[in-house]
């Protein structure tokens, strides 16, 4: 369970976040959504402790995440950020070993080794291990910084929009690895309502940094609140047993 | 392994060729030998070799701070900061002995650096060029600082001196400083992995459990000193570090755990290639170490630019 009482971030003269009160609970996927430019990625920052509030506290793991140390928090807590640009040669490999970091800092033992290669297995990378990170399309480069992240081992998994650009196969197969990943608690930020729709158990709607809605997807999502808060119509509804999110 | 091989074989050979190859012939047999070793040519390389490595590393610290590869410390303006340091403690203490003078260069060299660090977060990471153009333009102003004061201080000299690196005046006694290098070389080694974290970016060094700050001041903090020493005993050589870090990673990529030993290894390569060099071509008058290698350093640069990068490394 995370527990955000009161956070308020403001940047320059606006607030970025504006008094958040939430509980958000383990296990599962939950999805962050709401309009461009509503504190979505802020929000994840704020909660993962890359960015401090200005008042306010996020307690995970029984802790505040901000009074944490950087070397503590990395055991609650793995974050994927939004591509940056400049990508280092580095094998796939070396890569997710990266994530064992926080827990050997630089001596790696024999079951940090095993689960380098559970993740490496689990996100079908063997063909590529050796490959460099740069050399990878989109969708592979992502499904190799999950990998990365999934070895950090840490009860919660952050993503900050894993989907940007992604084809639909990508999407597809992104999605469903996360969906497998039964002992994580993840939290997403996510831009296509539809991937929402199917696969968030819990959401979190962001409008100008408030909550705009929060609470399991089935009892908090209808085509209302989903109008109301990208403010343009929109239809939530099923085809084929899938939902999908249309304008409405 | 093939190349790393040649590196090596490189260096034992310009070894050789460095402690030969001089205005004097040392099997003439009218010179005591032994004495011209001793006092000129093994410093001379030990200088050469400590320098090379000293800017290879310090370059690839500083890409990886500020996560781009297109900057080294003489385009962020360490080794102009590292100047003024000189410059000042030259007219406040003249007489100061050359530790006190490091170390005043080491520090403004630090606070210069970090004031390119704090410049170099404000600009938009979407276009690689535009921070080695702010450097460029930083390390110019601080280089016009410095020229502004040698100017009306009369020491326009030193300046040159401190500008171009070379090793003919190196000898027993004056050099010893640089060794300053080995020391932060083996400390960077046992910091490989945080450097190569920094170079995954804040977030990710954050939430690898680094503390992020620290890091980055520890890494400046040896570029300042790296670069200090190389431009008290023997002057700024560019561009070293820009190529050496990149032609490395092309081939052997970025994980700096086991990269750092080949980085300061191909840094005295070149280095002390550039010196044999220019010993060599007017023999026998010599032509600045800082010279040769600007000139083949360009060339490779150029050429780093245009072939295709590599696809996988081990």
């Amino acid at each position: 369970m995370i527990t955000v009482s009161n956070l308020t971030l403001r940047r320059g003269g606006s607030t970025v976040l504006d008094q958040i009160d939430l509980q958000i609970p383990d296990k599962g996927i939950v999805a962050i959504i709401g309009p461009n430019g509503a504190g979505k990625s802020t929000l994840l920052h704020s909660l993962a402790g890359l960015q401090k509030p200005d008042s306010g506290t996020v307690e995970i793991g029984g802790g505040d995440i901000h009074n944490m140390k950087e070397q503590d928090r990395a055991k609650v807590l793995s974050f994927l950020t939004q591509s940056q640009g400049a990508v280092p040669r580095l094998s796939v490999r070396d890569l997710i070993s990266f994530g064992r970091w926080p827990h050997h800092r630089g001596r790696p033992t024999a079951e940090d080794r095993a689960i380098i290669d559970d993740a490496i297995d689990r996100f079908d990378l063997n063909a590529l291990e050796s490959r460099e990170v740069e050399s990878l399309s989109g969708g592979q480069k992502q499904r190799a910084y999950i990998a990365m992240a999934y070895a950090q081992s840490t009860p919660w998994m952050f993503l900050d929009e894993p989907l940007a650009a992604l084809d639909p196969k990508y999407t597809r197969d992104i999605m469903d690895r996360l969906r497998g990943l039964k002992d994580r608690s993840i939290l997403i930020v996510l831009h296509d309502l539809s991937v929402a729709a199917n696969h968030a158990d819990w959401v979190i709607g962001l409008k100008g940094g408030s909550v705009h809605c929060a609470g399991a997807w089935d009892e908090v999502i209808t085509s209302e609140t989903l109008s109301d808060l990208y403010e343009v119509r929109l239809r939530l509804t099923e085809v084929e047993n899938q939902k999908t999110v249309i304008w409405g | 392994m093939k190349k790393m091989t040649l590196v090596v074989l490189g260096l034992a050979l310009l070894i050789s060729a460095s402690l030969l190859i001089g205005a004097t012939n040392i099997f003439s047999g009218d010179l005591d030998t032994g004495l011209i070793l001793a006092v000129s040519r093994v410093p001379r390389t030990f200088a050469a070799i400590l320098a090379g490595a000293g800017l290879a590393l310090a370059g690839v610290v500083t890409q990886q701070v500020v996560q781009n590869r297109l900057v080294e410390p003489s385009l962020v303006g360490t080794p102009e900061a590292a100047m003024i340091g000189l410059l000042a403690i030259t007219l406040i203490a003249p007489g100061a002995p050359v530790i006190a003078k490091m170390s005043v260069a080491a520090t403004t060299a630090l606070i210069g650096t970090f004031g390119f660090f704090l410049l170099a977060r404000m600009v938009p990471r979407r276009d690689p060029m535009l921070l080695p153009l702010t450097g460029m333009i930083y390390a110019g102003i601080l280089g016009a600082a410095a020229t502004y004061v040698a100017w009306i201080t009369d020491l326009v000299q030193y300046i040159n001196i401190w500008q171009s690196g070379e090793f003919s005046g190196v000898l027993r006694g004056r050099y010893e400083l640089l060794w300053i290098i080995a020391a932060l070389a083996v400390a960077l080694y046992f910091l490989a992995d945080r450097i190569t974290i920094l170079g995954l970016g804040e977030d990710y060094a954050r939430s690898l459990g680094l503390n992020y700050r620290q890091t980055v001041y520890l890494g400046l903090a040896i570029v300042a000193l790296m670069v200090a020493v190389i431009v008290v005993t023997v002057g700024a050589m560019p561009f070293v570090g820009l190529v050496v870090p990149n032609i490395v990673s092309r081939i052997w990529g970025d994980n700096l755990r086991r990269n750092l030993p080949i980085i300061a290894l191909l840094g005295a390569v070149f280095v002390l290639g550039s010196d044999v060099i220019g010993r060599i071509v007017r023999w026998p008058y010599e032509i600045p170490a800082a010279t040769i290698f600007a000139i083949v350093g360009a060339v490779i640069f150029l050429w780093l630019l245009n072939v295709r990068k590599a696809g996988s490394h081990g």
